[in-house]
């Protein structure tokens, strides 16, 4: 299916538009309608505790924090096709990736209140730490998928970023790098316009980012990012073509950062408020939500239990952050290396000493 | 076996991937031609493409890739060129080699050992002959090795590839294949984070590693005719440096020179000076000092003898020194 869909002609993958409607019937996965239900419980979980995050962040519980608003497509569509043994290497706005794999979201709020204990992953969850420096994360999913490969491990890797980080060098090379060695990754890319005040226009002058897949000699797909469907089945195909031995696919998940960059950031500066809106009208849970409900595997009833465990998850999540006790002063030294050397023991010593000497 | 340094590094390389099967070798050429400086040679026909790997021309990406490759679980060994190029892999050294232990509280480490040739001496092009040494030893998480003869080259890289943290291996150029010593066949590893007394002296204590041991031995043999007996400490380690050695040898002679190849300030020498300053101030008999390259870009192949601190350079800094 990937493969009929031409970015240079900017062809795009879209399954149900903007009414939840399917206009591409034949493309719809055949998924239960448990799962289905699942992937809009987890869009609205994400929604929920993106919004909590913003609050909190305002009351001064949080710091500065990436929201995620309009982004629950295409990530938790694209999460949700991944096999038990594939891995990911997520950016830093990607709350519905790591809801979606099961991440703690205890442990999601506690890395954005500043806890170094946030990214301590558990052994259980196949993800990477989320990546801040724009870009770089990518080479590292290739040498991950690269591994795998030469193990024979039938593995896919998945890697997020921005439309940004297509400006960047690191993601030139993991891609080139992928196509040379057909490793096993799926690239995302979600291109949601702006890269903080910067345009996709000023990022690139190709007309998608899905067709720069071409230069580097594998398939790259358009897909409306807004479109959980959509995002499922394209992420579903190339997961699974990967993990075949057909190498790597990108995606370009096409949509709209509704919120703004971060906290810090003031997204009224350099767009329009019109623009906003005709964003807003195309809200991803919206339009998977009128498909359940068109295909009666919505009702208010169902609504209201998924808002309620939402509501619940997320209160007990930023409870059980709110108290974590901080780090140690231990904690800031002892993942530096293996064995601290004797500068760190030594350091380490003159800090207790100093917080001991001043009452502390 | 008598070996050059070339021949030592790859003997450790072919032990090395004997032993684990998870060490693999990435990098520019260093497959099918075995490497620049041949350091890789004989190990693709020997282990496969599937455990040495040419790459494309982007050191960003070869050091992201072995990045994501220790993640996965493999050991890789990266081939930087020329550490001149070095620069363009610093997001990924510094930002997530050297963090990622941190970040994910110890789930995830970066295994990998990132060789590269480094220093003046060979008439090489520009940026073929640089010492940034430094830059490194700043960054928390690294470990910065420098081997300075076969045997050492041998033995710390060896214990480079073994070690559970990233790793900056920095084979100084010029004494690839300056001579031959005799390296034992089996594997061994000399210790990283330890120096070593290369010559036992009691008038001052020389501090050097890589390029610049050979430099201090002249040195100290021409200072003997002159009655100066110096001890040399080989840091061998940048990074975690054994302050206890050079502390201990500056305490018994009362004097200390300090010899690299890097420019001048903020190298590594002001750091060792200060600690001297700090531990055994008043076991000095004269003011630390400091034998350097210059704070100038290394000169091209005509003029870069200026630029190198030669034994007469470094045996006037032991006069200096003996006098202060």
């Amino acid at each position: 299916m990937n493969e009929s869909f031409d970015p240079l002609k900017g062809d795009m993958l879209q399954i149900l538009n903007e009414k939840g409607e399917p206009v591409r019937r034949e493309l719809i996965p055949g998924l239960p309608a448990e799962d289905l239900q699942k992937i809009y419980g987890l869009m609205v979980l994400t929604r929920s505790a993106d919004l909590k995050a913003l609050k909190l962040q305002r009351q001064g519980r949080m710091g500065t924090f990436a929201p995620s608003l309009g982004h629950e497509a295409c990530q938790v569509g694209s999460a949700f096709a991944l096999g038990p043994k594939d891995f990911v290497f997520p950016y830093f706005r990607d709350l519905g990736t790591y809801v979606t794999l099961g991440y703690p979201l205890k442990n999601y709020y506690l890395y954005w209140m500043g806890h170094e204990d946030g990214m301590k992953i558990p052994p259980e969850v196949n993800v990477f730490t989320l990546a801040v420096p724009v870009g770089s994360q990518l080479p590292q999913a290739v040498g991950f998928a690269l591994a795998a490969g030469l193990r024979k491990d039938p593995v896919s890797v998945m890697s997020y970023f921005g439309d940004g980080a297509t400006s960047e060098g690191d993601f030139h090379e993991a891609l080139n790098f992928a196509g040379v060695y057909r490793t096993p990754n799926v690239f995302v890319c979600y291109n949601n316009q702006y890269a903080i005040s910067t345009p996709v226009r000023m990022q690139t002058a190709s007309r998608t980012i899905a067709q720069k897949a071409v230069a580097y000699g594998f398939n790259g797909i358009l897909v409306d990012g807004n479109d959980v469907l959509a995002m499922y089945a394209a992420s579903k195909e190339a997961l699974d073509k990967a993990r075949d031995g057909g190498g790597p696919t990108l995606i370009e998940a096409f949509t709209y950062r509704r919120g703004n960059h971060t906290t810090s950031d003031d997204a009224a500066r350099y767009r329009t408020e019109d623009e906003l809106r005709t964003w807003e009208k195309k809200d991803p849970i919206e339009r998977f939500r009128l498909y359940l409900q068109n295909n009666r595997l919505w009702d208010e009833a169902l609504e209201e239990k998924i808002q309620k465990e939402a509501e619940a998850r997320i209160n007990r999540a930023v409870e059980d952050a709110e108290n974590t006790p901080p780090p140690t002063i231990e904690d800031l030294f002892v993942h530096t290396f293996k064995e601290m050397p004797p500068q760190l023991r030594e350091q380490l010593a003159d800090l207790k000493n100093f917080l001991k000497e001043s009452g502390r | 076996m008598m070996l050059n340094m070339v021949q030592a590094l790859n003997q450790a390389m072919h032990q090395e991937m004997e032993r684990d099967d998870r060490v693999v070798i990435l990098g520019q050429d260093v497959a099918v031609d075995g490497g620049v400086f041949r350091v890789t040679e004989g190990l693709f026909e020997k282990f496969g493409a599937g455990r040495v790997l040419d790459t494309p021309l982007a050191e960003s990406g070869i050091i992201g890739t072995a990045i994501g490759m220790a993640v996965y679980g493999l050991r890789p060994i990266a081939e930087i060129q020329f550490m001149g190029f070095i620069y363009l892999t610093m997001n990924q050294i510094i930002n997530h080699a050297a963090k990622l232990r941190n970040r994910s509280r110890g789930r995830y480490a970066v295994p990998i050992v990132v060789r590269t040739p480094y220093g003046a001496g060979v008439r090489a092009l520009e940026h073929h002959s640089e010492s940034t040494e430094a830059l490194f030893c700043q960054i928390p998480g690294l470990k910065v090795v420098v081997p300075s003869s076969p045997y050492d080259a041998k033995g710390l890289l060896t214990a480079s590839i073994r070690d559970p943290d990233p790793v900056i291996f920095l084979e100084p150029t010029r004494l690839y294949r300056a001579g031959r010593q005799e390296v034992p066949e089996e594997p061994y590893e000399i210790p990283l984070g330890k120096a070593k007394i290369v010559r036992e002296g009691e008038d001052l204590t020389i501090i050097a590693w890589g390029a610049m041991i050979p430099v201090a031995q002249a040195a100290a043999e021409a200072a003997e005719k002159n009655g100066i007996f110096p001890e040399i400490i080989n840091l061998r380690t940048l990074c975690p440096l054994d302050t206890e050695t050079v502390i201990q040898s500056v305490k018994r002679t009362g004097r200390a020179l300090i010899l690299h190849e890097a420019p001048r300030t903020c190298g590594l020498g002001a750091e060792i000076s200060a600690l001297i300053n700090e531990r055994t101030l008043f076991s000095l008999e004269a003011p630390v000092v400091r034998v350097t390259g210059l704070d100038i870009t290394v000169p091209l192949a005509k003029s870069e003898d200026y630029y190198i601190p030669s034994p007469e350079r470094a045996l006037q800094g032991i006069k200096k020194v003996m006098e202060g």
